[in-house]
């Protein structure tokens, strides 16, 4: 059961966006040594307000507006973690965040390794990302495979409000380095890829409930999304809800995993899974070729072969930038995993 | 139609690409480093503004003349007791070096790099702060552990990646990390150090610590953008830390030119971003000293960062892989206007009767035996490639705070 479902009774209703700026404000609460920083992070409490109202309750000295320099911020917030604050850093869009490459993969993700434990990279690095909301290429991107592939880094997506606020909570605390990756076409509600139809936001959603104080969804641990005998769909972020759709659309009895965690995962969530159903199916916005789902197909067939009854496909943006015109052809939507599900339940 | 004023046909245009005066075999012109006279240079005080600072950044803050004398503004009070453990430190720095190069060639250890004719910018520094500010160090600044009177045997052990490194063999020679000395984890990566030390200072800042950070590159890693997004960042919000360039000349087979530095300085730099800079002798103890201590006091008085250029020379190579006179002339650092470090200072000491010649070889002896000593005792603990190395099971720890499932199921493939 993801958090979602779990807590649908009490709590408050929040979008994804309140949820995220509850658990900064929980954690700035707690923990004099956490301190939220980036560009237009401040005053203005962000492009996507995830930051709204906190320099006014917490102070310029523990939330600030940063340069436009993505380096520096990661820079920066890896120089205050070896202080011992622990930063969450936000990066406006993914698709920005390579600029700040060398110093998250170089530097935070290696610290405690090089420095046999004495320096530490306590520290969160919040940035939006995913398409299907017309960003084009560069307010679209999908880049976790190149984090979950730089050793000693933490790499989370959440799906969900819940989930997000348990999860960026989780991060904060956690000792090692995140790249906590939202999914901004989730900010105001959930999104199955049925772009046609209007939007559903989290209000009037049943499951949008998210409670008020601390609380958090622990790191490593994947969520069933939702539950099924016939195959089995690993996914994160946006395409959790179109996989689910996409199960509902077709009639097909998929089981759907949030991962929630891309790395380190759940791997006993993902073997439990496809022993049971025997057919997978990768499914992400990222492109194809060496992104995360390549990964999640080893993995499969590491610990899981003499299990299959079929080949595990993999649904996945196409080997391209992201196009503006031609979104919802490279968006892949449930269409393309009836498909899918279709191909995986012939062989 | 292109305007009546603008000719129609011109020059071809050519690429500049700048090269130093002399090659192998040539006599370098060292004009280009426009020297001031020991003294010439004013004083300002603490909390003057960049622009004030302009001024000073073609200039050269020197304090010792060429009789050892020190003289004018920069001549402040320094103890005799910072000025012995100065000379000591340096000392037993280029002693250090000295034996890490032979032991380097007896292949007890892949690699080393010397800080030879460097000595007096970090040890000066150094002497300049209390004992619990941060420094973010280059692989060249070997100098502040020797001040700190780190465990020499420790940093050996650390340069033969033995059963008793401290960084356990992960880290390639002399990339060290002595978290309570106030020396900060070295990377390979160039200058991304940098703009963490003024992270590490916003934070001293944010929580109301009276601790500083120094932040340490050279010439040629000035080029990278982490330099830009440092300077930006510390002048922004005032951050307390000294931005130091250490300008030896060289990036490997680089001159200073090909980083920028042709027409201009570094420290020209520090007021473009608003930071308040200095131009200074790094081979001028004296002068180290005293900017330093000018640079520290200005950021423990919430006064913000300082940037400094010091103009010293790579009297070594790059590295134990890199041989200089395939690109400069072989005699270049002998006719280097600034000099020998230790030689200035053990003048100076002489002329103030703090010092002599033949306490200068007797220190310089004993030194030379405490650092074999050091290195005896290391290679009790193993040599690179030994039997006695660091356990290939450490090799899976502190990846993550705790070891995922994923590394316990590797460290088991290994048989660890
Ligand atoms: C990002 C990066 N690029 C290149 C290198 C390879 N490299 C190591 S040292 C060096 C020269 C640095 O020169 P400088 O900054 O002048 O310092 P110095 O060695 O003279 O002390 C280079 C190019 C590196 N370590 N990191």
């Amino acid at each position: 059961m993801s958090g979602i479902e779990q807590n649908n009774t009490g709590g408050t209703p929040m979008t994804m966006i309140q949820a995220l700026r509850s658990a900064m404000d929980v954690m700035l609460e707690r923990d004099d040594n956490v301190v939220v920083f980036g560009q237009d992070v401040g005053y203005f409490g962000g492009v996507f307000r995830c930051t709204d109202g906190l320099q006014t309750k917490y102070g310029k000295q523990r939330v600030f507006d940063a340069p436009i320099s993505e380096n520096g911020i990661a820079g920066a917030a890896i120089g205050m973690a070896a202080y011992g604050l622990r930063p969450v850093a936000e990066i406006q869009f993914a698709d920005y965040i390579y600029p700040a490459y060398d110093q998250i993969v170089s530097e935070a993700a290696r610290m405690r390794y090089r420095s046999g434990g004495s320096f530490t990279s306590s520290l969160v690095f919040r940035t939006p990302c995913g398409g299907g909301i017309y960003g084009g290429q560069t307010h679209s991107q999908s880049p976790e495979a190149i984090f979950a592939h730089a050793t000693g880094l933490r790499t989370v997506m959440p799906s969900n409000p819940y989930d997000a606020k348990g999860l960026l909570i989780a991060s904060i605390e956690n000792d090692d380095p995140v790249i906590f990756l939202e999914p901004k076409r989730l900010y105001n509600g959930p999104f199955d890829g049925h772009h046609d139809r209007p939007v559903t936001a989290w209000s009037k959603y049943p499951n949008n409930r998210v409670p008020e104080g601390y609380y958090n969804v622990p790191l490593d641990k994947a969520a069933i999304a939702r539950e099924g005998k016939a195959l089995t769909i690993i996914t994160y972020g946006t395409t959790v809800w179109v996989a689910k759709a996409a199960a509902e659309d077709a009639g097909i009895d998929a089981e759907v995993i949030d991962l929630r965690s891309l790395w380190p995962l759940d791997l006993d969530a993902i073997v439990n899974s496809v022993k049971k159903t025997g057919r997978c199916i990768v499914l992400h916005e990222a492109t194809r070729t060496c992104g995360f789902g390549a990964e999640l197909v080893a993995l499969v067939q590491e610990h899981c072969f003499y299990h299959l009854q079929a080949p595990v496909e993999r649904v996945t943006g196409w080997d391209t930038p992201y196009p503006h015109a031609q979104e919802w052809d490279y968006f892949p939507g449930p269409s393309r995993v009836i498909d899918a599900m279709q191909r995986v339940l012939e062989d | 139609m292109s305007s009546p004023q603008i000719p129609a046909t011109s020059e071809p245009l050519h690429l500049h690409v700048p090269e130093p005066s002399a090659r192998p075999g040539q006599a370098t012109d060292f004009s280009y480093l426009k020297l001031s006279p020991a003294g010439a240079v004013d004083k300002p005080p603490v909390d003057v503004s960049a622009s004030q600072t302009a001024p000073l950044t073609g200039q050269l803050i020197r304090v010792l003349d060429d009789n050892g004398d020190a003289v004018g503004p920069w001549a402040a009070d320094i103890d005799d007791a910072v000025l012995l453990r100065a000379m000591h430190a340096m000392l037993k720095t280029r002693a250090y070096d000295a034996r890490m190069l032979i032991a380097q060639r007896q292949k007890k250890t892949s690699f080393y790099i010397q800080c030879l004719g460097e000595e007096a910018i970090a040890v000066g520094q150094t002497l300049a702060l209390r004992d619990d500010d941060m420094q973010f160090p280059t692989y060249r600044q070997q100098g502040i552990l020797v001040t700190k009177e780190v465990s020499l045997v420790d940093m050996i052990c650390q340069v033969l990646s033995n059963a008793a490194d401290p960084l356990k063999g992960r880290q390639l020679p002399i990339m060290y990390s002595y978290k309570d000395y106030g020396f900060f984890s070295i990377s390979g990566n160039l200058t991304t150090q940098y703009i963490q030390a003024v992270g590490w200072a916003m934070a001293s800042a944010i929580k109301g610590d009276t601790r500083i950070a120094t932040a340490w590159v050279g010439d040629g890693a000035t080029a990278e953008g982490d330099f830009h997004a440092a300077l930006t960042f510390a002048h922004v919000y005032r951050a307390p830390v000294v931005l130091n360039v250490v300008n030896n000349q060289w990036a490997i087979s680089t001159f200073q030119a090909i980083a920028g530095g042709e027409n201009t300085t570094f420290a020209a730099r520090g007021v473009g971003y608003g930071i308040p800079s200095l131009r200074v002798d790094g081979n001028d103890l004296l002068a180290v000293y005293a900017a330093s201590r000018w640079a520290a006091e200005r950021a423990r008085s919430n006064l913000g960062p300082t940037l400094i250029e010091w103009v010293t020379y790579r009297a070594g190579p790059h590295s134990t892989s890199d041989d200089p006179s395939k690109y400069r002339p072989a005699d270049d650092a002998q006719h280097f206007p600034l000099g020998d470090p230790i030689d200035r200072l053990k003048q100076h000491l002489i002329k103030r009767g703090l010092w002599s010649e033949q306490q200068h070889d007797e220190v310089r002896t004993e030194l030379d035996a405490e650092v074999l000593r050091a290195l005896k005792e290391a290679e009790t603990h193993g040599l690179l490639g030994s039997d006695n190395r660091p356990g290939a099971a450490l090799m899976f720890e502190d990846v993550y705070k705790d070891m995922p499932e994923h590394l316990r199921r590797q460290r088991q493939q290994l048989g660890v």
